[in-house]
């Protein structure tokens, strides 16, 4: 590797791959897609490496299951480790949605706060990035506009969709994901994995209960008549309404 | 500097039992741009005053920001007994650091048993950087909070494809965490004269240790703000294409409100996403929703169904829209719009007298 050449590992998104396939073709980087996740989840990473990705890592195993935000977290951020000690440092770690149920986005800014990274949510686009100092400028997502943040390696960077169109497969790239069999590395592979921190156990947060919310009840007035008569109804009930001094109705 | 790295680990859970009796109230972490407060974050005080009471423990809010004396007098009027201020020209812009760092130090002096956050962006960005390093537990996107008599915090959200709730718990650390989504609860009337104490907190800081600026933010006047919407006309896949959602745009233009869609429609690129209304787009609370062509799908209905008043336009007399409606008009669309449309105008444009 290229001395201040970012590495680059993934926990499975798309649109995070194509970034960092983006910068390796730039500046040259080893692409490492890092998934957490059933044995199923191995297609997912063939494609990442069709597409270009150097390696694929399958995070698997029983006792990761049940794995809130901060259990996750823990072994995700545990196994970027152990890929730094494999292939060298992780510069820039893109994040996507993870796959289950329920996640929301919060366990990318979880791994950025263990390994203690930058972190950079949101991101739209990756406006400049320099391989030689790291410094890199983004533009963020946001409800209200779009913000432009400047940071530097290492970072984590959670993506939105906006941020690129991902690749098809290249010829050769299929010809090797075919030959490929992704790496999986079980809770064994992790020595200093504290096993009273993952999966269910480890998991601060309970599901107590789960329902079907009553749908709310309404005394629903059906108005009769032409749809002429209809309409007038309804708006003569609603200036009758508060809403005529609410909203202004003079 | 990789054998440094490698061996931090963040967020590691302590070992034991914890005495957790001192942590004790509410804290809402108030969010702002530009000293101006986001709405959520009165919703949120809103709610949060409910299980205080019930708790019988202060009401706790942060500010934190460059020049945000004010939000904290505003947080006040909004319900918060108690408003922790850090007003510092690092915290002018939102930045996961130097926010955390605050908000780290403000809950572990002040101990308050709750903590809740806006599920916006930046509220993403922090609750999962200090969930992570007190470390405690977080339940992300709530749309539904209460308390237990052993003052668990409740937590609900959507699960399982969304049609169920599921509520989560956090019995082993304190603070129990959440974000909640913008437009679920609603804010207490403002009262300027509720009284309240304003602490200021302050943490040593230097621009030059923080790696992060902000370079610039550029508004978006364009962007859609349903949250924040007094009424709102929706339509769905009933609506046929673009062209029938430029007649729920003349309804919307008349009453001075918004157009929004059903998944359907934006899925069909009628609309752009940032339009949808329900479990995977936008929580609304209008004063006023049209329904329009739009079946009413428990995913699109959690959506919207905390409206003011409800008004469903259907041909199928039974779609579920109409059990959560309160006025229904079963008829075509398409016949029906245009003469609300008109009919509203009529009785809002001032009467001309010859
Ligand atoms: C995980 C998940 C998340 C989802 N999230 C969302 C979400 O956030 N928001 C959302 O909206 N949906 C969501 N959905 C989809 C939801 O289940 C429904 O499929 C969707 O809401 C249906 O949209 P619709 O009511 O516009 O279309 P339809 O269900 O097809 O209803 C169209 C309605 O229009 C009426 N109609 C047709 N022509 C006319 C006419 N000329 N005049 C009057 N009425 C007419 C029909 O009678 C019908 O009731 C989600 C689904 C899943 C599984």
């Amino acid at each position: 590797m290229r001395q201040g050449v970012p590495a680059v590992v993934n926990y499975f998104d798309m649109h995070g791959v194509e970034e960092a396939l983006r910068i390796k073709d730039k500046y040259g980087a080893r692409v490492t897609v890092l998934t957490m996740g059933p044995p199923s989840a191995d297609k997912a990473l063939k494609q990442c490496i069709s597409m270009g990705a150097d390696e694929g890592v399958l995070v698997s195993d029983r006792a990761f299951a049940g794995a809130d935000t901060l259990a996750t977290s823990y072994v995700l951020a545990t196994a970027i480790y152990k890929a730094a000690d494999t292939w060298g440092p992780v510069d820039i770690i893109f994040a996507g949605k993870q796959t289950s149920d329920g996640d929301t986005g919060q366990v990318g800014p979880g791994i950025a706060c263990r390994i203690d990274y930058e972190q950079l949510t949101y991101v739209q686009k990756v406006e400049d990035l320099n391989p030689e100092t790291g410094e890199l400028t983004v533009h963020r997502h946001l409800e209200d506009g779009v913000e432009r943040v400047k940071t530097k390696t290492p970072v984590l960077i959670t993506v939105v969709t906006e941020l690129n169109v991902p690749r098809r497969a290249s010829l050769p790239g299929m010809l090797r994901a075919a030959r490929y069999t992704p790496i999986v590395w079980t809770t064994n592979d992790f020595e200093d994995l504290d096993r009273s921190k993952i999966g269910l156990h480890g998991s601060p947060t309970i599901v107590s209960k789960t329902w079907v919310p009553e749908p709310k009840h309404v005394e629903t007035e059906m108005l009769s008549g032409s749809a002429q008569e209809m309409s007038s109804a309804v708006i003569d009930r609603l200036f009758a309404s508060e809403l005529k001094q609410s909203l202004n109705w003079a | 500097m990789a054998e440094e790295r490698r061996r931090k680990m963040i967020g590691l859970q302590p070992e034991g039992e914890i005495d957790w009796s001192e942590y004790k109230g509410i804290m809402v972490v108030v969010e702002q741009r530009a000293g101006q407060a986001k709405p959520v974050s009165w919703q949120l005080l809103g709610e949060a005053k409910r299980l205080a009471q019930k708790l019988d423990a202060p009401l706790m809010a942060l500010v934190m920001g460059e020049g945000v004396r004010d939000i904290a007098d505003e947080a006040i009027g909004y319900g918060a007994d108690i408003v922790y201020l850090s007003d510092a020209p690092e915290l002018r812009d939102y930045r996961t650091r130097p926010y955390s760092r605050v908000c780290l130090k403000v809950i572990r002096t002040y101990k308050p048993e709750i903590v809740l956050m806006g599920a916006t962006y930046t509220g993403r960005d922090l609750a999962g950087a200090i969930a992570t390093h007190l470390p405690t537990g977080l339940t992300a996107d709530s749309t539904q909070l209460d308390v237990d008599d052993e003052r668990l915090l409740l937590a609900s959200r959507p699960a399982f494809s969304e049609k169920m709730l599921a509520t989560i718990l956090c019995k082993q650390f304190k603070p129990q965490m959440a974000t909640v989504r913008a437009g679920v609860f609603q804010a207490l009337p403002f009262d300027s004269a509720r009284a309240g104490e304003v602490v200021e907190v302050s943490e040593d800081m230097r621009e030059g240790d923080i790696v992060t600026k902000v370079l610039e933010f550029i508004q978006d006047t364009n962007r859609v703000n349903l949250e924040d919407a007094q009424v709102i006309v929706a339509g769905g896949r009933g609506v046929g294409g673009p062209d029938g959602f430029k007649l729920l745009e003349e309804l919307a233009r008349t009453l001075g409100g918004t157009v929004a869609a059903s998944r359907a429609a934006t899925d069909l690129g009628w609309m752009d996403h940032a339009y949808q209304v329900g479990q995977t787009g936008t929580t609304v609370r209008p004063k006023l929703y049209f329904a329009i062509g739009i079946s009413g799908a428990v995913q699109h209905v959690v959506g919207m169904q905390n409206s003011d008043y409800i008004i469903a336009v259907n041909k199928d007399a039974n779609a579920p829209i109409f059990q959560i409606a309160n006025y229904g008009i079963v008829g075509d669309l398409f016949e029906v719009v245009p003469l609300l449309t008109r009919a509203f105008q009529e009785r809002l444009t001032p009467v001309v007298t010859r």
